[in-house]
């Protein structure tokens, strides 16, 4: 259905119906691509971070977890991963961030080399479908891990994600995904590192008893029992 | 920044221009003029104070928590740490904290995340988005559901584990347990105390909290 690649810097948002799947491969070592979901049906509806991670006892994203709805619903699940860990609490680069670590660049004196930030990106993105700042929030860095000590120091984790790994997500609401391919604003490394990230979508099996998000705690299955009830009144 | 730096004021609650009771379960939204103090305490202990900051001139900025913790290296917040929006903008300091510990990432309670985390049958019960979202239809303008991004939640305690585990523990705040945050402009507070009387980190007995606000 889709066959595309986000080049470094890049991004790209569209609506994508329900039971797809999404896979994300990283054509090089070091990807990091933002995420950020919404119901395409009813755009105040929106992927929560706190929901997603307190209903699952996490500060990572991994198989078997799902990104759930302010509204108690998912909007999709993780149900292939070879990284172990994606980081949902780093957030995206902004303008000003990117200029202090990578150097001040701009589009007149690079063209398309300047380097694009994720708040730019979103902002762009967001607006593209009638939503804006107000609509910003914590992202999903899909390819990133950042761990938490015990004093709550977080520490973004170098050459966690090589070449050719892949994440697949399952579109369990019709939606709409804005992607930004910039630095994870954790990652120390002095030069941009943004590497091509593909998407694929295809046409996901129907979920079945046995699967691996719905199982993944009895919160999940809740989750999915309220996404079902939404559609079953449409 | 990073572990508990504890600072108590020297703010004295007779010198305030503010000084009210917020009960368990209740609301409060209330703007900040560049400069003034907001204190809020923790007047039983173990209570979580489900907080929400908007530039007051331009309300569709709000509080950014992953900004706010990737800028400082760390999920917990203590004196001296800097409360940002989306666009950057710095909206407040934290400015004392007898407490040592404020939760970035757990979020409010809402009915429908309480069908997921509990059981379908406690939708009906009373929540912290319900009450942001009555306080922001009392306000007026344009406020929404879009509006209520991820909050602080100040005194309660959610560790995480270097393993990517998140659990609500015990607070770590006790009676009388106060922060202090200075604004650094126009700020527009937004106050659930929360009234879940289902998580274990409040002994399921929400209590009231104080608040005061001094001009500087």
């Amino acid at each position: 259905m889709l066959n595309t690649v986000i080049g470094a810097g890049g991004k790209w948002s569209g609506r994508i119906g329900r039971g797809k799947l999404l896979r994300f491969t990283a054509l090089e070592a070091g990807a990091n691509v933002s995420l950020m979901l919404f119901h395409a049906h009813d755009l105040t509806e929106r992927y929560n971070m706190p929901d997603t991670l307190k209903a699952q006892y996490t500060a990572h994203l991994t198989t078997g977890h799902t990104l759930m709805s302010d509204n108690g619903r998912v909007l999709a699940g993780i149900v292939h991963d070879e990284l172990g860990w994606h980081d949902p609490i780093g957030g995206y680069t902004t303008r000003s961030l990117t200029d202090d670590r990578y150097g001040r660049t701009t589009y007149q004196d690079l063209r398309n080399d300047w380097l694009r930030s994720g708040q730019e990106n979103f902002a762009v993105e967001l607006t593209r479908h009638g939503l804006g700042m107000r609509d910003m929030m914590p992202v999903v860095n899909l390819f990133s891990k950042v761990y938490c000590d015990e004093n709550g120091a977080m520490h973004y984790v170098q050459d966690h994600c090589p070449a050719g790994s892949s994440v697949t997500l399952r579109s369990e609401m019709d939606v709409i995904l804005a992607l930004s391919n910039t630095p994870n604003p954790l990652d120390r490394r002095q030069s941009y590192p943004a590497v091509p990230v593909r998407l694929e979508v295809t046409q996901a099996e129907p979920v079945r008893g046995d699967d691996v998000c719905v199982n993944h705690r009895d919160e999940n299955r809740r989750a999915y029992e309220n996404t079902w009830a939404y559609y079953s009144l449409i | 920044m990073g572990a508990y730096h504890r600072v108590e004021s020297t703010r004295k609650p007779e010198q305030a221009v503010y000084d009210d009771i917020i009960l368990a379960g209740d609301g409060w939204m209330r703007d900040l003029e560049s400069g003034q103090v907001l204190r809020i305490v923790d007047l039983e202990g173990n209570q979580a104070a489900d907080t929400l900051f908007y530039d007051a001139d331009r309300p569709e900025d709000h509080y950014a928590a992953a900004a706010t913790i990737a800028r400082q290296g760390n999920i917990y917040l203590t004196t001296g740490s800097v409360l940002v929006a989306e666009s950057g903008k710095e909206l407040l300091t934290i400015v004392a904290d007898t407490c040592g510990r404020h939760d970035t990432l757990g979020g409010s309670c809402s009915a429908q995340s309480n069908t997921v985390r509990y059981a379908h049958e406690k939708e009906h019960m009373h929540n912290c988005r319900d009450t942001f979202m009555l306080q922001l239809a009392k306000r007026g303008g344009d406020y929404g559901k879009r509006d209520l991004a991820p909050n602080i939640n100040f005194f309660m305690n959610v560790p995480v584990t270097s393993q990517g585990g998140l659990k609500f523990d015990d607070g770590v705040s006790s009676p009388g347990a106060y922060v202090e945050l200075q604004s650094h402009g126009r700020t527009t507070v937004l106050i659930s105390n929360c009234p879940q009387l289902n998580n274990p980190c409040n002994a399921y007995n929400p209590t009231p909290i104080r608040i005061l606000i001094w001009n500087e």
